[in-house]
């Protein structure tokens, strides 16, 4: 089984195969979905996000708000205050972007962009990068119909949705959501494929291997790892 | 009407209104009006019965207070003490000030003209006390005179009505057959004390007619302006680019503002420019701040948008929404606060932005998903605590729901398949439905229900799809299918 703990032992070192830093340490994530309507990367971003009650802040570009709708209060939870910020263009996204994340009170910065914008270069995802490593304020950049050119982000996914796991108590219905993560890209973890199931209730994510990548494994499937942070 | 600048002539009888308990009632009357009969508190269907070409305008009574609340501040011009009284009525303590107008004859007279020249018709007397004022300006002489010594007598001519009492103890002594103050005067006091010595000060003839005496003190208490915050720095040349100038503004105003224990929300810098003109921005903050170095990165964007014409030389800061902030210590270790710098993030997006783009959604009680999320202030305090939907609700939604075209397995069930956005989505699971009923006392007529199931195609894309309406249902065609929202 080839599976990802992104746990950090006692020694603050990440333990599992990516041992080089501490992998929960916050920076600047990206994600591409698959499609623009798919709301798996946005799924996975907020089962990502600290588990603490400080403020979001979202900055969103009209492009994505009208193709991809907005984030939706009843279904995301009020765990966190959602500080929204709807603009029209990339540039502003970028600067607003910068702006909170000299704002340590932020659980996290949150950015949707639409498409290659020439601003959205390599250059202005390091400057993300590095203020959000100074600020250490998690910053994920979700970039719909967009290729994946150069960029300084730390770890770059893939998300697309997967058919559901079974519901327990209606086999028509679909059941806990789950999803195709590739992280192709990254600093400090080797990049791999797995399947994510995620559990809203007890707010867990567990990641099984991608059956690309061998069968799952042989046992009857209870050894799943946590992704804690 | 005189604020819209359509005040009528003076021979047309107008009134102004008031709602009373059944129904309006005149508030207030013009000189024409009260010559046809029509006095102040009657009800306006009994007045339009009198008086049938009679107009009737609604009174504006905060509008009124307000301006009588500057017009205090205004007639400071006589005197240093000034204070409100009542509804319709200034009090100014001109002890000491009338020899500069010429004495208190003159003085009046200067006054009328003044008030008259803002458009205001007044009644004025000069007299010891308040009461003896109040009493002379409404039913004595015009522009009369008290002296120290006169005040009995002069008191004694005028109407019951002149002590400030309530319409019932007024009712009370006019049954009595006291008709003037000088009646209540010669009254004996012992019988006057035995009668009334449990009322209250407005219902008690005895210790209002002391106060119009004199014998019980009724200080004037004056208000105080609010102090303006303002800086400014004059030029030698006229410039075309404010910023070099702003650090420098900023601090001073803080300094001030530091200085009275204040903290502002606004910021006006004005230039004002050669030819003659004057050009000014605005900037807000989200929360009372006298940090110079906060309030100078607030204009850092805004700056451009002056224009500076052919140049300016002369460039003032004003303070506005000025309040008290105390000096507080946020925590042990000297740090600031986050919340500080919370507001702060807010404030330079908002003025960069705009306000309207910045806003915090919340969860409001109602079960149409798109009424169920309302949009506040950023930084706004929640006054109800946030309510958890117990449905399955999507992560995204569409701000209009768009319509899709879809293939039915049964009329009454979810599609088989349906067209969205010129794609084919193959239902494979599904749940639902979940029936919302449109809000009867907020739709127009006819809004049709909603059936909303939350379907999976083959991909595993998670859906949120309704059907407007019903078949049959007599509110328009069949029913129509939207996606509203997607799932995690």
């Amino acid at each position: 089984m080839r599976s990802l703990r992104l746990q950090k032992n006692p020694n603050g070192q990440a333990d599992g195969r990516a041992h080089q830093t501490d992998v929960a340490a916050p920076t600047l994530s990206e994600v591409f979905p698959d499609t623009a309507q798919d709301a798996a990367a946005v799924g996975y971003m907020l089962s990502r996000l600290p588990k603490t009650d400080a403020p979001i802040l979202w900055v969103q570009d009209r492009l994505s708000r009208r193709e991809s709708g907005k984030p939706y209060l009843a279904g995301i939870g009020t765990q966190h205050p959602i500080i929204m910020v709807d603009l029209s263009r990339a540039t502003d996204v970028l600067w607003a972007m910068e702006d909170g994340l000299r704002c340590r009170a932020l659980a996290a910065v949150i950015g949707e962009v639409w498409g290659d914008p020439p601003v959205l270069d390599f250059t202005a995802t390091k400057r993300l990068t590095m203020r959000s490593e100074a600020a250490s304020v998690p910053c994920w950049l979700i970039r719909r119909a967009a290729a994946t050119n150069l960029s300084a982000a730390r770890n770059r996914w893939r998300a697309s949705s997967r058919p559901s796991a079974p519901n327990p108590h209606d086999a028509q219905a679909p059941g806990l959501p789950r999803w195709s993560l590739d992280l192709f890209r990254s600093r400090h973890l080797k990049p791999g494929s797995w399947v994510a199931e995620y559990d809203r209730a007890s707010d867990r994510l567990y990641y099984d291997a991608a059956p690309q990548h061998g069968t799952l494994d042989g046992g009857d499937g209870t050894q799943r790892d946590r992704a804690a942070g | 009407m005189e604020r819209n600048g359509t005040a009528p002539p003076d021979d047309v009888p107008v009134v102004l209104a008031r709602d009373g308990q059944h129904g309006p009632v005149v508030h207030a009357t013009n000189r024409a009006a009260r010559i046809l009969g029509v006095n102040a508190g009657a009800r306006i269907v009994d007045t339009k019965a009198i008086c049938p070409e009679l107009q009737i305008e609604y009174a504006d009574i905060g509008g009124d207070r307000r301006a009588l609340d500057n017009l205090v501040l205004w007639a400071r011009r006589w005197c240093p003490w000034s204070v409100r009284d009542g509804d319709d009525g200034l009090i100014l303590d001109t002890t000491g000030s009338d020899h500069l107008m010429g004495g208190e004859a003159a003085m009046l007279r200067e006054m009328e003209t003044q008030l008259s020249l803002l458009g205001l018709t007044s009644r004025l007397a000069v007299a010891p006390t308040w009461g003896a004022a109040w009493a002379l300006a409404r039913f004595g002489p015009v522009r009369s005179v008290c002296g120290l010594d006169e005040t009995p007598w002069k008191l004694g001519a005028l109407p019951v009505a002149g002590l400030r009492l309530n319409e019932e103890t007024l009712l009370l002594l006019r049954r009595l057959g006291l008709k003037t103050i000088g009646a209540v005067m010669d009254v004996p006091r012992l019988s006057l004390t035995r009668r009334f010595v449990k009322a209250a000060l407005h219902a008690n003839p005895l210790m209002r007619l002391d106060q119009a005496l004199g014998k019980t003190p009724e200080p004037v208490a004056s208000i105080d302006a609010p102090p303006r915050i303002h800086v400014q720095t004059k030029l030698p040349e006229p410039i075309q680019d404010p910023t070099s100038h702003l650090p420098e503004l900023c601090e001073d105003l803080c300094e001030q503002l530091s200085h009275t224990g204040q903290g502002c929300r606004q910021l006006h810098l004005t230039v004002y420019k050669t030819d003659g003109e004057v050009s000014s921005i605005t900037v807000a903050t989200s929360a009372t701040t006298r940090d110079p170095n906060h309030l100078h990165a607030l204009f850092r964007d805004k700056v451009e948008k002056i224009n500076p014409g052919f140049g300016f030389d002369l460039i003032t800061l004003t303070a506005g929404g000025v309040e008290p902030l105390q000096l507080v210590q946020n925590s042990l270790d000297g740090g600031s606060d986050d919340d500080l710098h919370l507001a702060r993030l807010v404030d330079r997006l908002s003025a960069r932005f705009g306000a309207k783009t910045v806003t915090r959604p919340v969860l409001n009680q109602s079960h149409i998903p798109e009424r169920a999320e309302g949009q506040i202030a950023a930084l706004a305090v929640m006054d109800r605590p946030q309510i958890a939907t117990p449905k399955e609700r999507p992560i995204r939604l569409f701000d209009h729901p768009e319509e899709v075209r879809v293939l039915y397995a049964v009329p009454e069930g979810p599609p088989a398949q349906f067209i969205w956005r010129r794609q084919t989505y193959k239902v494979a699971r599904y749940t639902g439905p979940e029936r919302i009923a449109p809000e009867w006392w907020k739709d127009r007529a006819g809004a049709r229900l909603r059936d909303y199931f939350k379907v999976e195609d083959a991909q595993g894309r998670r859906i949120w799809l309704y059907r407007e309406g019903l078949f049959e249902d007599g509110r328009g065609g069949d029913p129509r299918w939207f996606v509203h929202g997607c799932f995690a």
